[in-house]
């Protein structure tokens, strides 16, 4: 029963960075209506920025921070510029495959610039395990998982308060009428995309302090899938709620069924999720009108 | 310069080649397939192979996603459906080559239908997400249901045999793989000009306006998934016969990207398309291949990491630059010399 806790906490820990990730997914999906299938491989490319500021260049983390939310704007602002505008209104399979695309570029681009193998991100969270009542929380896991949810609460309030969260929001729900108020759409959808780089990045930072850092660690975006389906592509609290959600069942199912199934569950709770409620647990369903 | 197209029977119009032009170009083809294998080494046979198999599994994947509009990614996984298929057979049934391959497409066919069925509710990107999870659910199966596909370290199968020839070296297989290729191809061609070949444009051009029309959208979605993962799972038998062995590395993720951007490089939605392309997208690494063998030898350990940024560009520049891909390139091309000496 210990156990069960244990496991669970940690479960959730990580379902929270999860969580970050997805919100990536969300931010993107909601204003432009893309799935991005390179999500996880700017997440990777963040981690490596910070990799590189941290650990080769050797400066502090607080810069180096600061430094890779920067690089990772220009690489989402980047990405938008020059293979997404060309496809504005472009059929979904077209959009669908540049993301593809420039997923394998930059999984490809990670490899040439930073080799194959594994390294380890300079530590930015102190050493000790949190103690819950007799429960372990690794360090880093436990630390991620505040880092997580400090960014996506960040993120909320700049979504409600400031005046370009505002013009995104507005963006989100009705492009023309956006545009009639003066809002500047394809200037919104270029910083859609510097959000969920920056998301991306920071999640990155995260996940490569608890585990190691190679270049296929953009699978992990892959299997956030799951976590964005089921909690709906539109809705940031549906991503919260099903980042906690898909981390438990996983953490279970790599504790008491074997540590190769857990790889496969978000897919199954993913393909569940598809048949039986495709616009997940908060999103709002597609109504098709003609 | 063709100047007109001139017919007298109905039967002359519906033709697949419907002009002497197109007759000659054919003729230069099934020459130059025929003297191929009398002239290449093996080296070059092996190549000629590979290109056939992606052929299939490319004009596979156009069928449903070039025509029917329905986007895959779990193309790969079929084609490993098929390999293990045939691997299981051809070792535990003993079955002879020529009733394992259908047998393989009909089992990746049935896997197929059953992974199409969340798209009657879900469709774009949705439907791309579920063959990705069935992409990495499958590829667990291949991992870890050992008794049948021995697990990471795969299985491997004996050679096929035919009336006492085994087809064993590249000579043989090309044959092999030439005579399925061009039926695929032949049906495949065919089958846009049936009825049901018809529906799956339709449902792609406007699935509602195609059910108002009377196409079941059930059946019609359902065959061209089945359809699909039939081409794919021939092109997965093929592969295991061709290599002799079969293992879960042969059929990930990439694969299937590789095979979508074959189809998207090479143009959706046409059969020369998904040749062009699969030609193209073979070839790519093996000339990226001599390029970097200039760069000495440093440069070589790059290759995949570079093959998979070229791929990535590759998508990238033809989705942004010509949507229509090399297939368009080639009318292009085609119409300069049909017109000349008058220009576009």
């Amino acid at each position: 029963m210990d156990f069960f806790l244990e496991v669970s906490l940690v479960g959730l820990a990580i379902g929270g960075v999860y969580a970050l990730v997805a919100v990536g997914y969300v931010l993107v999906y909601r204003t432009t209506h893309v799935i991005n299938f390179a999500h996880g491989n700017m997440m990777m490319f963040g981690a490596y920025f910070y990799f590189t500021f941290a650990e080769l260049l050797g400066l502090h983390w607080t810069i180096s921070i600061v430094l890779t939310v920067i690089a990772a704007a220009g690489l989402g602002a980047g990405i938008e510029r020059v293979a997404l505008r060309p496809l504005l209104g472009r059929p979904a399979i077209s959009i669908v495959m540049v993301t593809v695309g420039i997923a394998s570029i930059l999984h490809g681009a990670a490899q040439l610039i930073w080799t194959a193998g594994d390294f380890f991100l300079p530590p930015i969270f102190p050493d000790l395990p949190i103690v819950i009542d007799e429960m372990y929380i690794p360090a880093n896991t436990g630390y991620g998982f505040l880092v997580a949810l400090g960014a996506i609460g960040g993120f909320l309030l700049l979504f409600r308060f400031t005046r370009s969260g505002v013009a995104m929001r507005a963006t989100a729900s009705d492009q023309i009428a956006a545009t009639t108020m003066g809002i500047n759409v394809p200037a919104m959808f270029s910083l859609t995309w510097v959000y969920a780089s920056i998301t991306a990045a920071l999640a990155g930072v995260v996940v490569g302090s608890i585990t190691t850092l190679n270049p296929s660690m953009g699978l992990i975006g892959l299997s956030v899938l799951a976590v964005v389906i089921l909690g709906g592509m539109d809705s940031v609290i549906g991503a919260v709620a099903a980042g906690l959600i898909v981390g438990w069942i996983e953490a279970l199912t790599g504790f008491y069924i074997g540590g190769a199934f857990k790889d496969v569950v978000p897919f199954v709770v993913l393909l569940a999720i598809l048949i039986v409620r495709p616009h997940g647990l908060f999103g709002t369903p597609e109504i098709e009108r003609l | 310069m063709l100047i007109g197209n001139f017919k007298e029977r109905y039967e002359a119009d519906e033709a697949i080649f419907r002009t002497t032009r197109s007759r000659v170009w054919l003729g230069i083809a099934v020459a130059l397939i025929v003297a191929f294998p009398f002239v290449g080494n093996s080296y070059h046979l092996y190549m000629a192979g590979l290109i056939g198999i992606n052929i299939i599994a490319a004009t596979g994947i156009n069928i449903l996603t070039g025509y029917t509009g329905l986007i895959s990614l779990g193309h790969a996984a079929f084609m490993g459906v098929g390999a293990y298929t045939v691997a299981w057979l051809s070792n535990n049934v003993g079955l002879p080559f020529y009733i394992c391959l259908p047998l393989g497409g009909l089992v990746a066919a049935a896997v197929g239908v059953v992974v199409g069925i969340p798209s009657l509710r879900i469709k774009g990107l949705y439907l791309a997400i579920a063959t990705l999870a069935a992409q990495f659910i499958l590829g667990f199966v291949f991992n870890e249901w050992e008794p049948v596909t021995g697990g990471g370290r795969g299985t491997s199968l004996a050679a096929a045999e035919i009336g006492g020839i085994v087809l064993d070296t590249e000579f043989e297989l090309y044959w092999l793989i030439v005579v399925v290729m061009v039926l695929a191809l032949l049906f495949a061609r065919n089958l846009f000009r049936t009825r049901v070949g018809r529906a799956f444009i339709a449902v792609r051009d406007r699935d509602i306006s195609a059910e108002v029309m009377g196409i079941n959208l059930l059946r019609t979605k359902l065959t061209a998934f089945a359809l699909s993962s039939f081409y794919a799972g021939l092109a997965g038998g093929l592969m295991a016969y061709f290599f002799k062995v079969v293992s879960p590395e042969q059929y990930t993720f990439s694969v299937s990207i590789f095979m979508l951007a074959a189809v998207v490089v090479g143009g959706m939605g046409t059969i020369l398309g998904g040749i062009l392309g699969a030609i193209f997208m073979t070839l790519i690494p093996e000339i990226l291949g001599e390029i970097t063998q200039i760069f000495g030898a440093g440069a070589v350990a790059m290759l995949s990491s570079a093959r998979e940024v070229v791929f990535g560009l590759l998508i990238v520049g033809f989705l942004v630059f010509e949507p229509r891909g090399l297939a368009q390139i080639w009318k292009r091309i085609k119409r300069v010399y049909e017109i000349w000496p008058f220009r576009t």
